[in-house]
């Protein structure tokens, strides 16, 4: 079925292949077009240095109307960031992904972002509510309601 | 706003009585009839001191309501349709902060709008100027020398409100620039040079299917009727029109899948919905009906501020019957069938109450709902299980151990025995053993008053819970009556309509138990003394003469015993009619001439006595 969620998944891994990634993704698996894996690592001065986290996308066939799920990937000796937006789980809390997503955003302008919400965290912690998000937390992150309280 | 009763209750079984009278002509009837020609008169004379004025209005008439607002809007403000209805959304269908807010700072209240400026907007002084040319056209005398003062005269030609400029609504098609240059939609990648374009006025152009999608999942799955550009930060709201040419296909357009076509034709209704209920949800007057899939709005002006509901109990009706679907949006001549199949829509207008929950007043009624959703399930449960620390009132559970009992919170020693202080029972003073000892009984005594508090609490919720489920068992009822009816057209000479008595008084029950198991709700907080007790004297009355016609509905059918039993049932339910009618007019009453107190502090009254607050 060439719908727009493949045909437009297509396109954005050409230009990936063809352009490649920014500096410090790296794209690790892309078999099909409902799970994309990246690899992220914060370029420069920053409380992340020389760490490297996996990012997983996931997409319906709704996209890019709607957002895809994204999440950190934890198990198998990954962990997820600690930073005050990510849960241990590996779920994400930006308004990008949610309530401020747009169709014109691509799969590298979502890593792009992250990696600077990264890059721009000046203490290392955890939500303050993560243990009672996680324990609850559905499989999904796009079934959770966030509140985008304090991001810029 | 014209009243229209077709469909109250009253005059629903004022008909049948009618019908019953000229049928047959003995003595029962015609006291059935004349008592039913006093109800009908006072129903149509004036509304009962229980009753509210209110008004049902269907879709199309919101929409008008809609339609009105909006023009008075493009009037004063000078502003087109589309415009307008951004405007009116984006400040919650409140004219008078629109037309302000307008006035102050027309730019600033256009882009919160999501409405782009137009050229002459761009530069901040050139605004004003739509403002003038509209308090040229509408009648407002308010702010004409602010505005004229930073008229430019040389522009105002251009931003007329009929002047081509503002094209808020039109969707562009690009194809003529495609030659220039080649399109490519951001978003789908597609590039189909037979592609349709489609732009808001900021130019983020995406192929139409890319919007169709968008729209489709906006309204479908997210249920938003403000839709937004697609590009990233962009702030443009898609005014009506556009939304509308994305989803309906022009006239003369190439014919689509039929299949997506009707599904986008359900998504613009839906659309369209979701624009009337967000009016009504802006409206304190208006209310959509909660009933599922019905349409319909009640508006009542009567009920729409807070202190009102301090006073009046506004209980409604939408007017239709049933579950949408079935379209059961029944006449009076056919709801007698009706009101087996399909209740009518009756709610409560301010309050979550999906129900009927007169006499009692919304405030109270929430503090009943919610105290019973705390306590009935664990109330019973603590009851045999815990008892309280003597000192700070705790609820100890004791699971195990001696008796020496040491509170957790307050440290506070005891005996779970006897309840009183620990201390003497190490030492020579012990005397658990004995009876009556003073220290207990004081301990007792605290322990014994939240034993009658829980148990006064469950005295009422036994009664309320009792009536509850003796409504679930109605459908039983109603069933069970509909074939005693059967029976008795069999078993004697009666005749279709001469039966009818069992099935009204089944409703009649019904309905009486309905307001029973509320005034439960209402006695419970109600404060001690002579006012109680005349309430409570009403609510004996109805409940017995409910009991007596209920026992009666149930009682075996004899062939011999039918004339008997009919003029029995007849008069017990014309009985337990007057009685139901003696409590919700008297409550009524005593809500607008403030004579009820309570015994706990309510919503929009004043504190209670201390000496009148129940423990």
């Amino acid at each position: 079925m060439a719908s727009i969620s493949s045909r437009r998944l297509a396109k954005e891994l050409r230009e990936i292949h063809a352009e490649g990634c920014p500096v410090g993704i790296e794209l690790l698996k892309a078999d099909d077009f409902a799970t994309w894996w990246f690899s992220i690592e914060v370029m420069g001065e920053s409380q992340y240095r020389d760490e490297k986290y996996t990012l997983q996308f996931r997409f319906d066939s709704q996209y890019p109307i709607s957002s895809p799920a994204v999440q950190f990937v934890v198990g198998d000796g990954r962990e997820a960031p600690i930073h005050p937006h990510v849960y241990s789980n590996g779920h994400i809390c930006a308004s990008i992904l949610g309530n401020e997503w747009s169709p014109v955003l691509s799969v590298i302008a979502v890593c792009v972002t992250l990696q600077s919400m990264l890059a721009s965290c000046k203490k290392k912690e955890r939500p303050t509510d993560n243990d009672r998000y996680v324990r609850t937390a559905p499989d999904n992150p796009k079934k959770t309601r966030f509140h985008y309280d304090d991001d810029e | 706003m014209s009243s229209d009763y077709e469909y109250d209750d009253d005059d629903y079984y004022d008909d049948e009585d009618m019908i019953d009278g000229t049928q047959d002509d003995d003595e029962i009837s015609d006291d059935d009839m004349d008592i039913a020609d006093d109800i009908k008169s006072a129903a149509k004379g004036k509304l009962k001191s229980y009753e509210v004025d209110y008004d049902s209005l269907s879709q199309s008439e919101v929409e008008k309501h809609i339609r009105d607002d909006t023009e008075h809007i493009c009037g004063i403000l000078g502003v087109d349709l589309s415009t307008a209805q951004l405007l009116l959304r984006h400040l919650k269908w409140n004219k008078e902060r629109l037309i302000e807010a307008y006035m102050d700072n027309p730019s600033k209240v256009l882009v919160d709008a999501g409405v782009a400026l137009t050229e002459s907007h761009s530069q901040p002084q050139a605004a004003p100027i739509r403002t003038q040319s509209s308090s040229s056209s509408g009648s407002n005398s308010r702010r004409p020398t602010r505005s004229s003062s930073k008229l430019i005269p040389s522009r105002s030609s251009r931003s007329s409100p009929t002047s081509p400029t503002t094209s808020y609504s039109i969707p562009k098609p690009l194809k003529a620039s495609k030659s220039i240059q080649h399109f490519l939609c951001p978003i789908c990648f597609d590039d189909d040079p037979a592609l349709r374009t489609l732009s808001l006025d900021c130019e983020h152009t995406y192929c139409s299917g890319c919007w169709t999608a968008y729209v489709v999942s906006k309204v479908r799955d997210e249920g938003e009727h403000c839709i937004r550009c697609m590009e990233e930060k962009c702030q443009l709201v898609a005014p009506d029109n556009f939304i509308q040419s994305i989803l309906v296909p022009e006239p003369g357009a190439p014919v689509g899948d039929p299949t997506e076509e009707a599904e986008n034709a359900k998504v613009w209704a839906r659309f369209q919905e979701l624009l009337i209920r967000y009016f009504v949800s802006c409206n304190r007057d208006l209310k959509f009906c909660p009933y599922p899939s019905c349409t319909n709005t009640v508006s009542c002006p009567s009920a729409s501020s807070k202190l009102s509901l301090t006073s009046v109990v506004p209980i409604v009706s939408c007017g239709a019957r049933g579950i949408g679907g079935q379209d059961e949006q029944l006449s009076q001549s056919q709801g007698r069938l009706g009101a087996l199949q399909g209740k009518e829509h009756k709610f409560c207008f301010g309050c979550p109450i999906e129900a009927d929950h007169r006499p009692v007043i919304c405030a109270v009624a929430k503090m009943w709902m919610k105290k019973c959703r705390d306590d009935s399930e664990t109330a019973n449960w603590i009851k045999s299980n815990t008892k309280e620390c003597t000192n700070c009132q705790s609820t100890i559970e004791k699971n195990g151990g001696c008796n020496h009992m040491t509170c957790k919170k307050c440290k506070h020693e005891f005996c779970w025995v006897c309840m009183g202080p620990w201390s003497e029972h190490g030492t020579q003073w012990y005397s658990c053993n004995r009876y009556d000892e003073k220290a207990g009984q004081e301990a007792r005594d605290s322990q014994s008053r939240s034993r009658a508090s829980l148990e006064r609490y469950l005295h009422y919720y036994n009664r309320w819970a009792n009536h509850e489920q003796s409504a679930k068992l109605s459908l039983d009822l109603y069933a069970k009556t509909e074939k005693k009816m059967e029976e008795m057209q069999i078993t004697s000479a009666l005749t279709w309509i001469e039966v009818q008595f069992m099935k009204k008084a089944v409703e009649e029950l019904d309905k009486c138990r309905q307001t029973l198991k509320w005034t439960y709700a209402m006695a419970y907080y109600l404060a001690k003394g002579n006012e109680k007790e005349l309430f409570e004297d009403n609510q004996r009355d109805l409940e017995q003469a409910v009991e007596q016609l209920s026992e009666l509905i149930e009682s075996p059918i004899e062939p011999e015993n039918i004339p008997t039993l009919r003029q029995q049932v007849t008069n017990k339910t014309v009985y337990v009619a007057k009685r139901n009618e003696i409590v919700l007019e008297d409550t009524a009453n005593g809500f607008l001439d403030g004579r009820w107190k309570w015994n706990a502090s309510v919503d929009g009254f004043d504190d209670p006595d201390p000496s009148l607050i129940a423990f």
